[in-house]
């Protein structure tokens, strides 16, 4: 959006789709059809160099499946996701937090080896004592103590196991950080000191995010721009302060009123009203249109396209 | 507090021990709790501070080494701490339902979601045949906001996102409408809609069918809009409990008020968040008097010296000095 910056990363017309058909025999059984789930639907943007892009929507919307695209853990059905070379020249390479930290760390190593894993791997450190003088750097760093790298992933609790994988993460000296509801199970004292941390990488290395929360207040304090999605899709795409500002699509606007207030204890919030559509068999149209409140007829029929307003928002909806 | 209403749980200064090669450490520390039918007990506290552990403890999920080396713990007025293995497997499920912090460890990756619900609900309600399990467990689905259910139903847990799946573990725990829930973090990889409906549905059950709910989480957002009581967690102790209302507003521990600060506020945008310096200390270097007195700024003599017990303030309790006598 902002020509000024180089982009770190360019993603264009990006699709992955999931089979997720029944398998073989009962399809043959009972006359089932071969289901596919279109999980990331024609996603374009960029993300600006040392600066921070966010995507949010609802569950299952497909944040974590753009994240995986990004870090090629998935390949995509079709479109193009293309790094800015980083400081060696080469293509910047993306390391990821991920949304489930138990489930990414091996239950059988000690923390110390798991976070020593890409130091050994990509050579960062000539030495064993210099890989453990690291080791112990970065467990200091997100909070936690030079005695804990001897023990399992079991014996922390969940936080702490969620500071271990972001040790990790930041072991590679990456350029280009995925974070995938980081801070999602740490409690709001040590969530301070994880965003402070990764606001103060982002101002003395120029690291670049691509953050995925649920939490809008922790969104808007980390980044630059947020991309709103739903079912698979980009609908509303601007800068932070604008979006808050300025909300322009119903949905972005109904997001932004379902936020729980610590202020007003027991409030009955606002629920986006009508049924979650289904990814599986999504809404003709506009996907939003069975849940929104401005919704005409053309909109049944009439997918809107993102458009760039005024003030260098994109949003797509046939009112906004 | 005295009360009419009988407890659904009691927890009667409750202490688990870890012996392990250095030592014994105690993970948690007299840690006295009641909640009552239809009540929703929040647990806030630093990460580590012993929230999931007293969970753990309740349902006789304690990992080994670990042990419950003092005091109880009853159901409905039954003493569960010390059953057996057989007999408290029956109880976890049936009279008590767990949703854990990391979903993928309570789902099995082989079976669909539907042939585990079918399970759980074929376990605990004899007599339920395989049709009538499914459509139960469709209907679960539905209720935790699932869309599509009757096809997602016989989908892998790997099919699903991440939320979805927090989801699922939650119609599990639902399954056998047991009499109190423990919920560790149900809604933390939840967007703030689903949110809302799955804190909606907790109250719901609270209040139709009785159920006490224990919920663990560090969303003061969620906390505010379900719970009725606060307990906050640091170091393995309780240092305050009371209504949600005076811990969120007027909190009284020093380290409460540390923590409501750390919220990012929605409406200011700084550069950065405060944050109480400083880290929990490690269960086996916890300072003499207050576990809180080396990072708190009010701390004196006193706080250094002598550990304060849970103290009567205007509406709950906490434990510190400056509740009786001063911090001299
Ligand atoms: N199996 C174990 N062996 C030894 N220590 C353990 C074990 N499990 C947990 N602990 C320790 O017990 C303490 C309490 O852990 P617990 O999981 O209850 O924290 P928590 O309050 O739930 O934190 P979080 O918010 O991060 O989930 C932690 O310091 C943890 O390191
Ligand atoms: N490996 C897979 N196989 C089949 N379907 C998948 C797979 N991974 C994701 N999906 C589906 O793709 C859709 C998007 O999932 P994704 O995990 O990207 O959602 P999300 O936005 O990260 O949600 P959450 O906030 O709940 O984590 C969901 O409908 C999910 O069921
Ligand atoms: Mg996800
Ligand atoms: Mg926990």
């Amino acid at each position: 959006m902002t020509a000024t910056q180089t982009a770190a990363l360019r993603v264009e017309k990006l699709d992955r789709v999931f089979d997720v058909s029944a398998p073989f025999l009962s399809r043959l059984l009972y006359r089932q059809e071969r289901r596919y789930l279109h999980a990331v639907n024609d996603v374009s943007f960029s993300v600006p160099s040392g600066g921070c892009l966010s995507l949010v929507g609802e569950s299952g919307c497909g944040k974590s499946t753009v994240a995986r695209l990004v870090t090629g853990i998935y390949p995509p059905s079709s479109g193009q996701i293309r790094f800015a070379p980083g400081r060696s020249g080469q293509p910047l390479s993306a390391q990821m937090i991920f949304q489930d930290p138990y489930a990414s760390l091996n239950p059988r190593w000690r923390v110390k080896t798991i976070i020593a894993e890409p130091l050994r791997e990509l050579k960062l450190r000539d030495t064993e004592a210099l890989v453990a003088e690291r080791v112990a750097e970065l467990l200091g760093i997100v909070g936690l103590n030079v005695a804990d790298g001897d023990k399992f992933p079991h014996e922390f609790s969940g936080g702490q196991r969620q500071r271990i994988s972001i040790a990790r993460a930041l072991a590679s000296e990456p350029e280009f950080l995925v974070c995938d509801e980081p801070t999602s199970a740490l409690d709001v004292s040590v969530q301070a000191q994880i965003l402070n941390l990764m606001r103060r990488l982002q101002d003395e290395l120029g690291l670049t995010y691509l953050f995925i929360s649920h939490d809008l207040s922790v969104v808007r304090h980390m980044s630059d721009q947020i991309a709103v999605m739903y079912l698979g899709r980009i609908v509303e795409h601007a800068e932070t302060e604008v979006l808050f500002a300025d909300p322009k699509h119903p949905y972005t606007r109904l997001l932004l009123e379902t936020i729980p207030d610590v202020n007003s204890p027991h409030r009955d919030r606002k629920i986006v009203a009508g049924e979650v559509p289904s990814p599986l068999s999504p809404p003709s149209g506009c996907t939003f249109h069975p849940r929104c409140p401005l919704a005409q007829d053309r909109c049944k029929t009439e997918r809107p396209n993102l458009e760039t307003k005024p003030d260098g928002a994109r949003v797509a909806c046939h009112f906004a | 507090m005295l009360d009419a209403t009988p407890s659904c749980l009691e927890v009667r200064n409750l202490v688990v021990e870890f012996p392990g090669r250095h030592g014994t450490v105690t993970a948690l520390n007299d840690i006295t709790l009641d909640i009552r039918p239809g009540e929703i007990l929040g647990v806030v506290g630093e990460s580590g501070a012993g929230k999931s552990m007293t969970g753990a403890a309740i349902l006789g999920l304690l990992e080994r080494p670990g042990r419950i080396a003092g005091g109880e713990i009853s159901l409905a007025g039954r003493r569960i701490d010390g059953l057996g293995d057989r007999a408290m497997e029956k109880v976890r499920g049936r009279e008590i339902g767990a949703i854990f912090q990391d979903p993928l460890t309570s789902l099995n990756p082989l079976f669909t979601v539907g042939a585990q619900l079918s399970e759980t609900i074929r376990q605990h309600i004899p007599g339920t045949s395989r049709a009538q399990a499914r459509a139960r467990a469709v209907e679960l689905l539905q209720e935790v906001g699932i869309p599509a259910p009757q096809e997602r139903v016989d989908h892998f847990p790997h099919q699903f996102s991440g939320g979805m799946r927090q989801r699922v573990v939650i119609a599990l725990a639902l399954a056998a409408r047991p009499k109190l829930i423990i919920a560790d973090e149900p809604t933390t990889a939840l967007d703030v809609s689903i949110q809302a409906q799955i804190t909606g549905l907790l109250r719901k059950l609270c209040k139709e069918h009785d159920t006490a709910v224990m919920l663990v989480t560090h969303d003061m957002g969620v906390i505010a809009e379900t719970a009725d009581r606060v307990a906050v967690m640091y170091a393995g102790r309780l240092i305050e409990i009371g209504p949600v209302e005076d811990v969120l507003k007027s909190p009284a521990h020093p380290y409460t008020r540390g923590l409501m600060a750390s919220i990012p506020a929605l409406g200011a945008r700084v550069r950065t968040l405060h944050q109480i310096d400083g880290a929990m200390p490690r269960l086996n270097a916890i300072p003499a008097g207050c576990a809180f007195n080396p990072r708190c700024t009010l701390a004196g003599p006193r706080c250094r010296r002598n550990r304060p017990d849970l103290i009567p303030t205007r509406s709950g309790q906490a434990a510190c000095w400056l509740y009786e006598g001063g911090v001299e």
